[in-house]
């Protein structure tokens, strides 16, 4: 098959672009990324298990993938929820709105990071509300899961949303013909249909709280076993000289990611099952 | 259940998509909506099911208002022109929907559930599918699950959008045929909108034809095949074939030729349109009367057992189409070119210029 | 902000119950949704000015026009002016390779090609140091030839190019990839050559698709924090780009300056919002009038 379209594709530059994307993507991301790995292989074993399996290193895991989960959890919900708000109902300036909620993906994270420190620290506009009632945000764990929603806050409804808008009307009328209510309708028929969608914004809002570093480092305060990220370890290890430890510890990291990645493309292939007619 | 429909009127943004409609369906008829795109059909097919809501007027089921229930309430059984299957379940999660969104009280037992979708299934004969997704089916296939689906709520009327519409030729035929035989055997008010005059001909007990938020006409598909009441029906119905002329003491003149029109023999010297069936006009080597009009053969083309003949009218220059029987044609041994003349079998002459 | 549900408007709808909430539910609905969005992005968002200007004009113009600014918003734009024309034409070649043709491991072009995506902005600059520093593979060549690369404009720019590789291929891919290839051939069939057809048929059919990844790819590349921190080596007035030095003013309690330098990059993301849902009208609006 591969060589038949090939005989029969009159499109030039396929040697030229085809050359360039492998060479281009081997000298930027493919040869420096493996430095990771070549460095991993020369640990030793003890070397490598040491590092990555120290309280202070397994308290960062727990953390950080800990708050990751929790904040894709809330923007599962309020994500679907914002996307839902946005695609069926009107409201005034929903455009602007609309526009807004790609802002994590544009502001840079270290701005993001010293505004959600002021706004939630214990005098700041938001902080100082949650006070007086005992919630503590910024400089706890609770800061690293605040700043993890922030940048995780997109994903979930930029994969929801195009699905909700493309959702056929005539199924709701089906549904509601047959007799459902609307709660039915929606937990029944909607809410399948978006699962998949739902799933994927999840997994990938998860894996950017995983790796996300500057906006957390400024309303995490940073204490060891309590507050402190991994990717922040990773950094502390560095200036420490410490190569050997950032590279074990970012080995792990990467190891967790590449799952991550790999769930979202088998949620896609799952998922295709059903919508390709 | 008979539906009853009451000066009913609908617009969106300014377009007025029905206006002042009166219908009654009979309990147990099959019935068939048949106009244009545009021509409100659809709407008010969905006003039926409480999908829209009208302007104004008002919606009897059995004698009993049902204007303001909505979908839910009215327990209708409607098909979706695509189906609008439930993706993600399968055949018989499909057909099933309907009767696990019952209130508790009303919800029968899991078996009950079974033995229904498995009978509705049968009947459909997709029993052998239940475990399928609608992805797997083919679009007959899911036109059937889409139709056990709204039968599985044992509706009192079933509404069906386009039916056949999204099915490649064949299977249109086929399905037509089985949505007759499934009617006679289940007997359910239903109502299926459609484009296709061929459909509603071949399936209804009684044909609708609507145009422009009206209803131009309704009857049995003879009434409205064989009496068209206007124009705009006699040529939605089939080819039509037009003699302009002038209608006077019930005949109309058109060219030299004259053709009897007895219901218009009150009139004098009005403007008229003569119109003719392909299948009405019969074709001669020599004038019979004084309704023979001469023609010359421009185009001779056989389609199946047919064969169609473009003509011009030798007088006027209007363009005439005709269809023959091969053995006619045989007979005639016709050829481009030939000087022939025609003789229409049955006109209907309606007054006035009118715009179809 | 005032919501009003056009009651009267809506008549319809309402009346179509079964298709939507009651009234009660989307109000209800949308208060969660909008208190949500202010928590974690509206309060923030004008939080980021309100500090920037908390000593006044005066301060705010201070603060962004002094030479440590000045020289971390060239560093920036010399990054960004680097890494964005790159990646164009990277993207260009990877989605005209990948759109156009068929070739065996195509899907895994595309998904190494999120690889800088998929990894931790951390351990994106953690490769630069394992290669270019002094345990490094190339570290001792490098220092004995007296060459920067570590700590200095070089590994800042290589960061940056690697944290924003994939911005334009991830948009042009799937556009190219449904517009399909008749076009092109047609105009080839026509006569055109590879360079003729695709200045004049392929380009003006992507054209809001490039632009909006350059639009993301740049937002990226003058943002880029984590990865740019672990490489530059924080020299004030030599390696530091803009939001380095708004760490540091953040970390010696110098708030007003660091908003007010951290006001420009946020102008800089409203600006790119804007121009993204711009493009994506755009983008839209070229697809429905096929």
């Amino acid at each position: 098959m591969f060589q038949t379209s090939r005989r029969k594709n009159i499109i030039p530059g396929f040697g030229l672009t085809f050359g360039y994307t492998v060479l281009y993507l081997s000298i930027i991301v493919l040869i420096p990324l493996s430095a990771i790995f070549i460095s991993t292989a020369s640990l030793s074993w003890q070397g490598f298990w040491t590092a990555v399996s120290s309280p202070r290193v397994v308290a960062s895991y727990r953390l950080t993938f800990g708050a990751s989960l929790v904040a894709a959890l809330v923007n599962a919900v309020f994500g679907l929820l914002t996307a839902w708000v946005l695609v069926r109902y009107r409201l005034p300036g929903k455009r602007i709105i609309d526009a807004l909620v790609d802002l994590p993906f544009a502001l840079p994270t270290a701005v993001a990071g010293i505004t959600l420190a002021s706004v939630y620290a214990p005098q700041g506009w938001i902080g100082r509300f949650l006070e007086p009632v005992g919630i503590k945000v910024a400089y706890t764990p609770l800061g690293v899961v605040v700043a993890m929603i922030f940048i995780g806050l997109p994903f979930v409804v930029r994969t929801v949303q195009p699905v909700l808008e493309e959702l056929e009307k005539d199924v709701e009328e089906a549904a509601a013909c047959l007799g459902a209510n609307r709660l039915q309708t929606f937990t029944r028929v909607i809410f399948p249909a978006l699962f998949p969608s739902l799933l994927t914004g999840f997994a990938l809002a998860f894996a950017r709280g995983v790796g996300e570093y500057g906006s957390i480092i400024f309303i995490a305060g940073n204490m060891p076993m309590v507050s402190e990220i991994t990717p922040l370890l990773i950094i502390t290890k560095l200036e420490q000289y410490d190569y050997a430890g950032a590279t074990a510890i970012a080995a792990v990291m990467l190891a967790a990611s590449f799952l991550v990645l790999l769930t979202v493309n088998i949620i896609q292939w799952w998922s295709r099952q059903y919508t390709e007619r | 259940m008979s539906i009853e429909i009451r000066n009913i009127s609908k617009s969106f943004n300014g377009f007025q998509a029905l206006g002042n409609v009166d219908l009654t369906v009979p309990s147990g008829e099959l019935v068939a909506l048949l106009g244009p795109s545009g021509s409100g059909k659809t709407t008010l097919l969905r006003i039926i099911a409480g999908l829209e809501f009208a302007d104004q007027g008002s919606i009897l089921f059995d004698g009993q208002e049902a204007t303001r229930h909505n979908a839910k309430e009215r327990q209708v059984g409607f098909v979706f022109q695509h189906y609008a299957l439930f993706r993600h379940m399968t055949v018989f999660q499909n057909v099933a929907f309907g009767l696990e969104v019952k209130p508790k009280k009303e919800r029968p037992s899991k078996a009950e559930i079974r033995d229904k979708v498995h009978e509705l299934l049968r009947l459909v004969q997709l029993d052998n599918l239940a475990g399928r997704y609608p992805a797997q089916l083919s679009g007959g296939q899911r036109q059937r699950v889409a139709l056990a689906r709204a039968l599985a709520v044992e509706p009192s009327v079933l509404l069906l959008d386009e039916p056949f519409g999204a099915l490649d030729a064949r299977v249109r035929q086929e399905l037509r045929q089985w949505l007759r035989d499934l009617h006679d055997e289940i007997h359910v008010t239903s109502v299926f909108v459609t484009h296709d005059q061929e459909e509603a001909l071949e399936v209804a007990d009684r044909v609708v034809v609507m145009n422009r938020g009206q209803i131009e006409q309704q009857g049995t598909p003879e009434e409205v095949y064989e009496h068209p009441a206007n124009p705009f029906v006699f040529n939605f119905l089939g080819k039509v074939n037009l003699f302009h002329g002038r209608v006077h003491d019930g005949q109309l003149h058109s060219g030299d030729s004259s053709h009897v029109a007895a219901e218009h023999s009150t009139a004098s010297n009005a403007p008229a349109v003569g119109y003719v069936r392909s299948h009405d006009i019969e074709i001669g080597k020599t004038a019979w009367d004084d309704s023979s009009v001469p023609a010359q053969v421009r185009a001779i083309t056989k389609i199946g057992p047919l064969v169609r003949i473009d003509l011009a009218h030798l007088e006027t220059g209007e363009a005439i189409q005709a269809e023959l029987t091969r053995e006619v044609v045989q007979e005639l041994s016709l050829v481009k070119g030939d000087h022939v003349f025609l003789r229409p079998r049955k006109m209907s002459v309606f007054v006035g210029d009118y715009q179809i | 902000m005032q919501i009003s549900i056009p009651v009267t408007k809506e008549k319809t709808s309402a009346s179509q119950a079964h298709l939507t909430e009651p009234v009660a539910v989307r109000l209800l609905l949308i208060a969660l949704a909008l208190g949500f969005l202010s928590l974690f992005l509206f309060v923030p968002l004008a939080a980021v000015f309100a500090q920037a200007f908390e000593k006044g004009a005066g301060a705010y113009l201070a603060a962004i026009s002094e030479p440590e600014a000045l020289a971390a918003i060239k560093l920036t734009l010399l990054a960004a002016g680097i890494s964005v024309p790159l990646n164009l034409v990277f993207g260009v070649a990877a989605a005209w390779t990948i759109a156009k043709f068929d070739f065996p491991g195509k899907s895994l072009l595309v998904t190494l090609n999120d690889l800088p995506f998929s990894i931790s902005p951390v351990i994106s600059g953690l490769i630069f140091v394992l290669i270019f520093g002094l345990h490094g593979w190339v570290g001792e060549w490098l220092f004995e030839h007296d060459i920067e690369v570590l700590f200095a404009v070089p590994a800042i720019v290589l960061a940056t190019v690697f944290v924003t590789f994939p911005f334009v291929a991830r948009e042009l891919i799937p556009l190219m990839q449904s517009q399909g290839k008749d076009e092109e051939e047609a105009a080839l069939v026509l006569g055109a050559g590879g360079f003729t057809t695709f200045f004049r048929v392929t380009l003006p059919n992507i054209k809001w698709g490039v632009l909006y990844g350059v639009i993301l790819c740049n937002a990226r590349a003058m943002g880029e924090f984590g990865a740019v921190s672990v490489v530059s080596g924080h020299i004030r007035g030599l390696t530091n780009t803009v939001p380095l030095h708004v760490e540091i003013l953040y970390n010696e309690y110098n708030f007003a300056a660091a908003f007010a330098v951290a006001s420009l990059l946020a102008l800089l993301a409203l600006l790119t919002v804007g121009l993204k849902s711009l493009t994506e009208w755009r983008m839209r609006q070229q697809m429905s009038s096929e």
